[in-house]
């Protein structure tokens, strides 16, 4: 698998805080990370790197080997744990927002032909999250799950060449969490995404990762706490998980085709 | 029961409402009949039909020096500087607040120029709105733009700046640029504030109109309540002041009506 997103010696300060040091990291191609860590570890700072939402001080960072640029582009995909969707439109156009505006610079509306296959595809991705009943549905009719189900598709239909979910399911029942769970890996499957998962449940880590990276702090000064910053400490690969979950992925078509 | 919990059904609610309202009407009556019984020639508490019967000579009988019924051009005059102010304040609350809210160097370059003039009192400005614009309309269309627009402004300038963050970063990953954030993304959520913000200046827009209208006019509802003032006219001035209580309930009324059948997503309802 080739490298999608190369780290090379990163480095986050704020002021004299240091959040983030020499950080050295390759995501491949494909993969689903889960990054763990306790809270002012730099998770959301490492996020917010990748999301291009504020650049290293120093070193660099390389999505398919070109300079990742500082600001918000649709190369990546995004799903926080809320405020993800917008109030105002409903499934359907909160869905193909994303088309609007890729093929409408000055209106950011589409309309009679563009309109309709823009709309075709998001139905497509909306069923393929399971929100095929509910196009037309506000946001605020609809329950947590829904919302991230929306998020998702949302942010898929872009096709972005990463996708980033920070602590997407935390706000979530366990019930509702555990199906997130079996649809994010089957989307994860059947898109060939790439994933970066920020979340504070190690289980979820385990479970959905193909490699789990923890963000702490290397060394510890107890009179200067924030002159040290986070790093990946540990880079546990679950290949063991990725083929056992190959193999359930044929079940479950199995299963589905067998049901329909 | 705890009164906190004792939720008032719709005829009830009417009911209730209704009790304090024909309770002044009442002690107003009897105050009026008290002081008539006591002098019939009383100017200060006049009765129904002394009301009835100069507003029916403002209503119906065209005034002798212009040919107008007084009433209705009084009311044309005054809704029509209302609406001018209260539609450019509302265009200029639109225009502006998005900017500011939205873009963070149009917030650090005009920010302060809003504030700064938002915390004038308009009425200051009058004189000087008067000597440069002279006694016309365009003088008191401005006061109340002055009055208003800038509170407006910043209330729409705050509301889209406080939109969560991660919506505006979602936009962008979405592929929209500046402009398609402000279109797409923070025009439609400022809608029903604007909504909000024109039923919250409409209270200060009535109070800069007839102060402007008091001070120099030659028609209008506040031109008409100043002017009869000389004459202790209240059988004219109550009717009126309820007319204006009368008008600003209904636009009241309507801003709410639109802001739930134009943003229904705004009201948690289920559509």
């Amino acid at each position: 698998m080739s490298t999608l997103l190369r780290f090379r010696d990163v480095w986050v300060e704020y002021g004299d805080r240091i959040i983030i040091e020499k950080l050295n990291l390759d995501i491949e191609q494909g993969s689903f990370a889960s990054i763990v860590g306790p809270s002012g570890a730099g998770k959301s700072s490492f996020l917010r790197l990748i999301l291009g939402q504020e650049a290293p001080r120093r070193g660099t960072i390389a999505l398919d080997g070109e300079p990742l640029t500082p600001e918000c582009g649709p190369d990546r995909g995004v799903v926080f744990q809320r405020y993800s969707v917008f109030p105002h439109l409903t499934a359907l156009r909160n869905t193909i927002l994303g088309m609007e505006c890729e093929k409408a610079p000055l209106l950011g509306r589409l309309f009679g032909g563009a309109r309709r296959a823009a709309e075709e595809e998001a139905v497509a991705m909306l069923e393929a999250v399971g929100l095929g009943h509910s196009l037309h549905l506000y946001p605020a009719q609809m329950s947590g799950g829904m919302q991230q189900r929306l998020a998702i598709a949302q942010a898929l239909v872009k096709r972005p060449r990463i996708l980033l979910l920070d602590e997407p399911f935390g706000a979530l029942d366990p019930g509702i969490r555990a199906d997130m769970h079996v649809l994010i890996r089957r989307l994860w499957r059947e898109y060939s995404l790439t994933i970066v998962m920020v979340t504070h449940d190690i289980r979820e880590a385990f479970t959905l990762g193909t490699r789990v990276l923890a963000l702490d702090k290397r060394r510890h000064d107890p009179h200067a706490p924030h002159r040290f910053g986070a790093t990946v400490v540990y880079d546990l690969p679950l290949r063991a998980r990725q083929e056992e979950d190959l193999d359930q992925s044929e079940n479950i078509t199995i299963d589905e085709n067998g049901n329909n | 029961m705890r009164w906190v919990n004792r939720h008032v059904g719709r005829g009830d609610r009417l009911l209730l409402g209704a009790a304090p309202i024909l309770l002044i009407l009442l002690v107003y009556i009897l105050m009026a009949a008290s002081r008539h019984a006591a002098n019939p020639a009383d100017k200060i508490l006049p009765l129904p039909g002394a009301m009835a019967q100069s507003m029916s000579a403002l209503l119906f009988v065209p005034d002798q020096l212009t040919g107008q019924l007084l009433f209705w051009a009084d009311t044309m005059a005054s809704l029509q500087r209302l609406g001018i102010g209260l539609g450019v304040s509302t265009l200029m609350a639109l225009i502006v607040g998005l900017a500011l809210g939205a873009l963070p160097p149009v917030r650090a370059t005009l920010g302060p120029l809003v504030t700064g003039i938002a915390v004038i009192p308009p009425i200051a400005l009058l004189p000087i709105l008067f000597i440069a614009l002279g006694l016309g309309e365009t003088a008191k269309v401005a006061l109340i733009i002055i009055g208003i627009a800038p509170v407006m402004i910043r209330d729409i300038a705050a509301h889209v700046a406080a939109l969560p963050r991660e919506q505006i970063i979602k936009a962008q990953t979405l592929g929209a640029s500046s402009w398609q954030v402000i279109i797409r993304v923070a025009l439609p959520q400022a809608m029903p504030r604007l909504l909000h913000a024109m039923r919250l200046a409409l209270g200060p827009a009535w109070v800069f109109l007839i102060s402007a209208e008091a001070i120099a006019s030659d028609v209008g509802l506040g031109y008409r309540i100043f002017l009869v003032r000389r004459y202790l006219s209240m059988d004219v001035i109550l009717p009126y002041v309820a007319w204006i209580a009368v008008l600003a309930i209904i636009m009241d009324v309507t801003l709410v009506f639109l802001s739930r059948r134009l943003f229904p997503w705004a009201h948690g309802e289920s559509h």
